[in-house]
């Protein structure tokens, strides 16, 4: 994915927390609802469990403890259906944002001050009217996560 | 095959026709030649051979592969020779042909991916096989062709001279391919099956007609090729067709509208019929596999310098596509390494007074949803004390642990990683990595691999695979609130206990949950507990155990509720989850909830089921843990008599528990007797024995019987009732003067006589014997 979708103009965004995140929308294959899931006993515990998407089996993960954070208790988690070399994955975010339009100049890196187990899962941020987006790196953050 | 889609176009659509059939042809070839090298007098193999080269050249001097139909060309010349009678057929000239089809193959190979013949220059196998052709062109004389023999066997220039003969004598009618089968001295031990292989029809020479007919037989307008990527797809298709109509199918036991009721049964049957139909279409006979070993098996024991014949039984046999291509490469290296190892040098099997040519056999059969496939060969055997000293050498296993193993159990660890017995190194095997990778290989599609072995007779390999892999029966259990399905290849029994029987049947040995079932000791492993999730069940609620096969060994998982048997399609995991070892799947209910497959292999593994070398037994563990402690622990079964009496006797002294009614019962002399497996077996009973008055009820229409063997018959202990089998430690106290009372021991709150049955049944024989010896004579034993 690389390059190209470092310069893409148009992100999926998300809550995870309170940092508003993005996701390429090209990387995207959908975004639903909360589903049912089939939780996982002895994965990893950010596998969350598995859902049937039209007769596919996906996992779902929990994009919080990915990113360190606590899991979601007091409500739903919604899932964004992301596509990988090894079939789609879904992630869990607090809430589903707009698709917005950036211009590849409001890129910066993210702060040093970011703690530095997010930083790393973090590509940069957009300075957005208003908040900041964080882009998130699917590659380190989701597809290189195999349980060990 | 080869050619992946209709819609690769890359390729004209001749040209990848063309490689398809010509992939197929020459797998036939290799065949063909290796049976023409041990029947050299088989004209119909040689004309087969003929056409099928012919007809390779014929269609690519048609689609201008100048290079291939040269290589083709000098083929064939040879190959007229041979067919003509005008050659005789030897080693050497079988590896130029063979060559001859390698490079064939190679081409065929590089058209295949990029559309041209490749670079590679065969002028050198050209001049060989024109050389053949021309210098030994003499038909009376074997000579030419022996001297330039350089291993040839004994006997061969015999055979040769032989079929000389035979060609000599029929050179009109061997000249014509469509007239030449007329020789009907079908050797039995004919490696190929020939009325398989199908003929070439004899208009080849055209070869500008796309249809070119590949069978005579009148089947052949019946058959259309279909590109495998399209039947993979309609079995995912069917797949998804099973799972919708099972979610129709939970409907219809709420709904009550007779018409949808109907309706759904018929959806139910089409689908089923469907999903038959479409596996069938995906299944491949086992020969396709086996077609490939006579080449194998001729090429590596000319390099090992052995002598086998390789033979197949039940090539029909048929398996799933999927299944057939993952059982390639272990069952390769199955037969490698019995025409390495398993198969001695011809001057050992001489030496060992064998015949000087080893056997190999194939067999398939299918039995109970399974295939069967058998590697067999008369060699040398396996060797325990070998593997023995071997595992002890590399340090794999300790001395005690290895006198321990049964011989069964030893042979079995040739499958242990980086285990090998062979003495050097060869470039076939004995590099220690194989065997594991075997068994692992054959495991990853739901199978099992065994060996049986006998020293000086032979080594038989028994692989187990499963039918299919898509579509499974499946049990569906419930544990923590959700659901599992188990694959029902590994299932054995359901248990449920209820809560009073619960308490007697489950026990724990050091801690470790086990069952008594049957007299046996089952361990236990508690699905929620080893997944590590709540269970919603009470303690006092009845318990269901799900009895598993893995390996040799058998264990119960305990589960909250079974709730049905179910076809589910299996569908993988994610990476993420998917190196979780206790589960081999996932799959869709028909509510549409996923529910996962548990890997009954795994889930022993992870419960140390049969992580290590143990003993057989439970129980036997058992025991040895209770010898530190000096008490010994027996397994007893207890028996009411009297009122008021309970006496229990080793399980060990008891030959079986039956039940005879009343009427049954008839009269030897001044004894009590009954036909028990076609012979006469003396009752005896246990409460006048011991002098306690019985306790039977009148009303009672059977006995229950004890049958004890001992003093060289069959005897039937009658007793009042049958309770329990218990394992206790025999802390024995003497209590009673009478002598058949082995002591006194308290089970389950109640005081318990242990008796010597052997005892018992010594002294009342001798009665029976004196009483009755006029009645006995010529009956008993």
């Amino acid at each position: 994915m690389g390059e190209l979708n470092m310069n893409a103009k148009q992100y999926c965004t998300f809550y995870l927390d309170n940092n508003f995140l993005g996701i390429a929308v090209t990387d995207v294959q959908e975004v639903l609802k909360y589903q049912h899931m089939t939780s996982v006993p002895l994965s990893t515990e950010v596998v969350r469990g598995l859902i049937n998407l039209r007769g596919q089996i996906v996992t779902a993960l929990d994009l919080r403890k990915v990113m360190g954070l606590e899991t979601l208790s007091d409500r739903l988690p919604m899932n964004i259906v992301v596509r990988g070399d090894d079939g789609p994955l879904s992630l869990l975010v607090d809430e589903i944002g707009d698709v917005v339009e950036v211009e590849t100049d409001l890129f910066e890196d993210p702060p040093e001050t970011l703690e530095i187990s997010f930083r790393h899962l973090i590509r940069g941020v957009y300075k957005l009217e208003g908040k900041l987006m964080l882009v998130l790196d699917l590659e380190r953050a989701v597809f290189s996560l195999v349980d060990a | 095959m080869s050619v992946n889609s209709p819609s690769d176009d890359q390729l004209p659509e001749e040209v990848a026709e063309f490689l398809v059939e010509s992939y197929e042809n020459l797998d036939r070839l290799d065949q063909d030649l290796v049976t023409l090298e041990s029947d050299p007098r088989n004209k119909e193999t040689l004309s087969s051979i003929f056409r099928t080269i012919h007809t390779i050249k014929g269609t690519c001097g048609f689609l201008g592969f100048d290079k291939l139909e040269s290589v083709a060309h000098v083929g064939e010349n040879l190959l007229s020779k041979l067919r003509d009678g005008v050659l005789l057929i030897n080693p050497e000239i079988t590896n130029s042909l063979l060559s001859t089809v390698d490079a064939v193959r190679e081409m065929l190979a590089a058209i295949e991916s990029s559309n041209s013949e490749g670079d590679g220059d065969y002028s050198a196998l050209v001049a060989q096989l024109a050389h053949l052709t021309n210098s030994t062109a003499n038909t009376e004389s074997s000579e030419p062709t022996s001297e330039k023999e350089p291993n040839l066997p004994a006997n061969e220039p015999v055979q040769i001279g032989e079929s000389s003969f035979v060609f000599a004598k029929k050179p009109i009618a061997t000249t014509s391919p469509e007239v030449a089968i007329t020789d009907t001295e079908v050797q039995p031990t004919a490696i190929v099956n020939l009325a398989v292989a199908p003929e070439v029809a004899p208009a080849t020479n055209g070869a500008e007609s796309s249809e070119k007919e590949k069978s005579p037989s009148s089947l052949s307008d019946a058959n259309i090729r279909v590109d495998v990527g399209l039947l993979d797809k309609l079995m995912n298709l069917v797949g998804e067709l099973v799972l919708a109509r099972n979610q129709i199918l939970q409907y219809t036991t709420s709904y009550s509208d007779s018409s949808f009721v109907a309706a759904s049964q018929r959806l139910n049957l089409i689908t089923s019929e469907l999903q038959e139909g479409v596996m069938k279409t995906r299944m491949q006979p086992i020969g396709n596999v086996w077609s490939k070993f006579p080449r194998v098996v001729r090429d590596l024991s000319l390099s090992v310098g052995k002598q086998i014949q390789i033979e197949f039984e039940g090539r029909e046999t048929e398996l799933d596509r999927t299944i057939i291509e993952s059982i390639k490469d272990p069952l390769t290296h199955l037969v490698r390494n019995s025409v390495d190892h398993g198969i001695e040098s011809p001057e050992g099997r001489i030496a060992a007074g064998k015949p000087k040519d080893g056997r190999l056999i194939l067999r398939a059969y299918h039995e109970g949803g399974h295939v069967n496939i058998e590697i067999a060969d008369d060699g040398s055997g396996i060797n325990p004390e070998k593997i023995k000293a071997s595992a002890l050498k590399k340090g794999l296993y300790r001395q005690d642990q290895l006198d321990k193993m049964s011989e069964r159990e030893l042979v079995n660890l040739i499958f242990s990683p980086g285990f090998s017995t062979a003495e050097k190194i060869t470039n076939v095997s004995g590099r220690g990595v194989g065997m594991d990778v075997v068994k692992t290989n054959i495991e990853k599609i739901g199978g099992t691999i065994d060996i049986q072995s006998t020293p000086g007779e032979g080594t038989t390999f028994k692989i187990k695979i499963p039918l299919t892999l898509a579509i499974i029966p499946a049990l569906v259990v419930a544990a923590g609130g959700q659901r599992y399905a188990i694959p029902q290849v590994s299932l054995v029994e359901l248990v449920r206990l209820e809560k009073s029987q619960a308490k007697i049947d489950l026990d724990s040995v050091y801690g470790a949950p086990v069952c008594r079932l049957r007299g046996n000791l089952l361990p236990l492993v508690n699905l929620c507990e080893l997944m590590g999730i709540e269970s919603p069940r009470a303690d006092d609620d009845a318990v269901n155990i799900v009895v598993l096969q893995a390996d040799e060994r058998q264990f119960g998982l305990v589960v909250d509720n079974v709730i049905d048997t179910e076809e589910i399609v299996v569908k993988p995991l994610g990476k993420q989850v998917k190196s979780v070892d206790v589960y081999a799947g996932a799959t869709i209910m028909g509510d549409g909830k996923v529910a996962l497959i548990l890997d009954v292999m795994g889930i022993a593994q992870r419960s140390s089921v049969i992580s290590e070398i143990r003993d057989r037994k439970m129980s036997d563990l058992a025991h040895n843990k209770h010898d530190s402690s000096a008490v010994e622990r027996q397994t007893l079964l207890l028996l009411g008599v009297g009122d008021n009496y309970r006496v229990a006797v080793p399980l060990s002294s008891v030959d079986r528990l039956e039940e005879f009614p009343l009427d049954l019962l008839e009269w030897a002399g001044d004894n009590q007797v009954v036909q028990y497996r076609d012979s006469i077996m003396p009752l005896l009973w246990l409460s006048s024995s011991i002098g306690v008055s019985s306790a039977s009820d009148p009303d009672n229409t059977t006995v229950q019987v004890v049958v004890h063997s001992g003093h060289g018959r069959r005897v039937g202990v009658v007793v009042d009732s049958i309770l329990d089998i218990v394992n206790v430690a025999m802390n024995l106290e003497k209590c009673s003067t009478k002598n058949q009372v082995l002591g006194s021991i308290v089970i389950n709150d109640r005081v318990t006589d242990v008796v010597n049955i052997d005892e018992i049944v010594g002294s009342a024989l001798v009665n029976y014997i004196d009483s009755s010896n006029f009645a006995l004579a010529g009956l008993g034993n």
